[in-house]
């Protein structure tokens, strides 16, 4: 180990993608997200990949599904508009049980919005990245390095449950300038190339048919979908992943992931100071929503959740509802638009909340 | 003496297409070229949406089914991964001149290394006979019941004329599958295709004039006649763009 570099989060994920063994990116571009599909243009050439620059973000995602449906391991990258664009083909991904990532750096929203950032993608990444109903796990770093981590394992959930995996950052974590360590570059061959896959690389002598398709019968496709609510709920039981922060004594928990993680910890910290006991859950997984750990705190002592976004309305909030069930009051605070959370801001909203919280709730 | 056989790529399934229609024709043309190229085994069929998608019942070959209009983006994607199997992808008109207008040029533009086979019949057969954007100046759908009327809907759309018009691809013809002659032009049109595909040469394209008789309520055998008299004096056949006599 120890490949050390000092790197734009964009630049850094598409460098996860390629040492994850990603060989095919096709993408459009939009603000705030450039960096990856111009690091992939001369990147994947380097390694034998493919690099496409789609006429639309419709047209990437279906040759992101193509790429996929042979095999290899394809990513896509967008922000918001461009991700309702690739609604259509991510549905498809899903309906034809093909493995890709996508990478959502999120901006303002709704409409075009603004290429500042901003986390206004919750709902639409965790309820429905598609028509019909299917899921996709969303992973949502805090870091670059935790962005490279997540990207670099995310084709190994994709290819396990042959399903698209999504990754959801904001334009702050796309942007900001972190050191990073860098796995090393995984070394795929023909004879990893699952049996599925409509290639014959793997298996030249093959002399049946291949094929795959988002469409079946009725009785098949209600079958597929059982067989997916499965799996959504066996991704509750072994992939959840989050990070407590001071929780053991929190009389006070604050509920937030991505940036807003970030802002959240040097304001708890200054609270701390002060003596409020104020701790944070932070979901790494928004897909499976981290369920158990918000339900089973001990309302005997919590007094209050704060769910704090880059966002308004803030989007998490009925997912804490669910698992905290009136036993405290939710506050919420965020911005919105690609007006950024700071620490200021965030510091001063907890400390009206913990302080009283009259002025809130 | 020819021989008559099944092609290998034909699935053994009763057919779902409608008497008379041409589409099975055209997926017998297309399986019996493979065949003769030895390329069966290497194929792999990119499946569109509409009556082209009962292809996923008959086509014995690897194929991929796609979304509407989306097939010449997938097969960018499975071509530029896997340059060495034979791509195509067929499509309708419905499909591939309207929702998928941008798929098909952009691909066409990059002189993406695939084929592509469009069957033009000027409506959306599957979904009961809606307009088409080759739909002909007058003609009567289920969203034009008085006629096709320019003012309101424009004129029928020429893709061989468009695509012709790009400098990246290889192959552009039209042919009418409405007579012998007609379709042993487009067999040789569909082989031309595929070899040029197999050299590396770029974008292949290859329009079937096709039929629908349920849609234009016209018997089988007045459809083909029907495509003499109205179809073809629109669509003119012929090749529009061979890079091989374009160097000459």
């Amino acid at each position: 180990m120890g490949d050390k570099k000092f790197m734009k989060g964009n630049n850094a994920i598409a460098e996860a993608a390629v040492r994850a063994g990603c060989r095919f990116f096709a993408g459009y571009p939009i603000t705030p997200q450039n960096e990856i599909p111009e690091y992939l243009s001369w990147r994947l050439p380097e390694v034998g990949g493919a690099f496409v620059q789609g006429e639309s973000e419709v047209a990437s995602i279906n040759m992101v599904y193509g790429a996929a449906a042979m095999g290899t391991r394809a990513l896509t990258s967008s922000s918001g508009p461009g991700i309702s664009l690739k609604a259509e083909g991510i549905s498809y991904l899903a309906a034809a049980a093909l493995p890709a990532v996508i990478v959502n750096i999120s901006r303002g929203g709704p409409g075009l919005g603004s290429i500042q950032p901003a986390q206004s993608d919750y709902l639409q990444a965790t309820k429905a990245l598609g028509h019909g109903g299917f899921h996709a796990m969303v992973f949502a770093p805090n870091s670059a390095q935790e962005a490279v981590d997540l990207v670099y394992n995310a084709w190994d959930y994709a290819e396990r449950d042959r399903n698209p995996v999504f990754i959801l950052m904001d334009g702050c974590l796309g942007n900001i300038m972190e050191e990073v360590d860098l796995p090393p570059m995984k070394e795929l061959n023909d004879e990893d190339i699952p049996g599925w896959a409509l290639t014959r690389r793997n298996d030249p002598e093959r002399d049946w048919q291949l094929s795959l398709t988002p469409i079946y019968t009725e009785e098949m496709l209600e079958g597929l979908n059982a067989m997916a609510g499965e799996m959504y709920k066996s991704w509750e039981t072994e992939d959840v992943k989050y990070e407590e922060f001071m929780l053991d004594d929190a009389e006070y928990v604050v509920v937030a992931y991505g940036i807003a993680s970030r802002v959240s910890k040097e304001a708890i910290l200054k609270l701390r100071e002060q003596g409020y006991k104020v701790g944070l859950i932070r979901p790494i997984t928004l897909f499976p929503f981290p369920k158990k750990v918000i339900h089973d705190l001990d309302y005997s002592k919590v007094k209050g959740i704060i769910d704090v976004e880059m966002t308004l309305p803030a989007q998490m909030h009925d997912d804490i509802a669910l698992q905290v069930l009136e036993r405290c009051p939710i506050y919420e605070y965020g911005r919105s638009g690609g007006c950024l959370l700071d620490d200021d801001g965030v510091y001063e909203a907890l400390l009206d909340i913990v302080s009283g919280g009259e002025n809130n709730g | 003496m020819a021989e008559y056989k099944r092609s290998s790529l034909i699935a053994s399934a009763p057919s779902g297409y409608c008497p008379g229609c041409l589409h099975s024709l055209a997926t017998r043309l297309i399986s019996d070229v493979l065949d003769e190229l030895g390329q069966a085994q290497n194929s792999l069929n990119v499946i569109s949406v509409g009556c082209s998608a009962l292809n996923i019942k008959y086509w014995g070959g690897d194929f991929l089914s796609v979304a509407h209009g989306r097939a010449p983006a997938a097969a960018t994607g499975i071509k530029r991964v896997n340059p060495e199997r034979l791509v195509f992808a067929y499509q309708g008109d419905g499909d591939l001149a309207a929702i998928g207008l941008a798929e098909i040029m952009s691909a066409a533009n990059r002189g993406e290394n695939f084929t592509v086979i469009f069957a033009n019949n000027q409506t959306y057969g599957m979904t009961g006979g809606q307009m088409a954007p080759t739909t002909l100046e007058g003609q009567v759908t289920t969203t034009t019941v008085n006629g096709r009327d320019p003012s309101t809907t424009g004129y029928p759309l020429k893709m061989c004329e468009l695509i012709s018009t790009l400098k990246a691809p290889a192959y552009v013809a039209r042919f009418a599958l409405n007579s012998p002659k007609g379709i042993n032009q487009a067999r040789a049109g569909i082989k031309k295709a595929f070899q040029l595909q197999m050299q590396g040469k770029g974008f292949t394209f290859v329009e079937l004039l096709t039929n629908c008789p349920t849609n234009w309520h016209l018997s089988p055998l007045k459809t083909l006649e029907y495509m003499d008299t109205n179809t073809i004096p629109y669509f003119t056949p012929g090749i529009y763009k061979d890079c091989e006599v374009d160097a000459e």
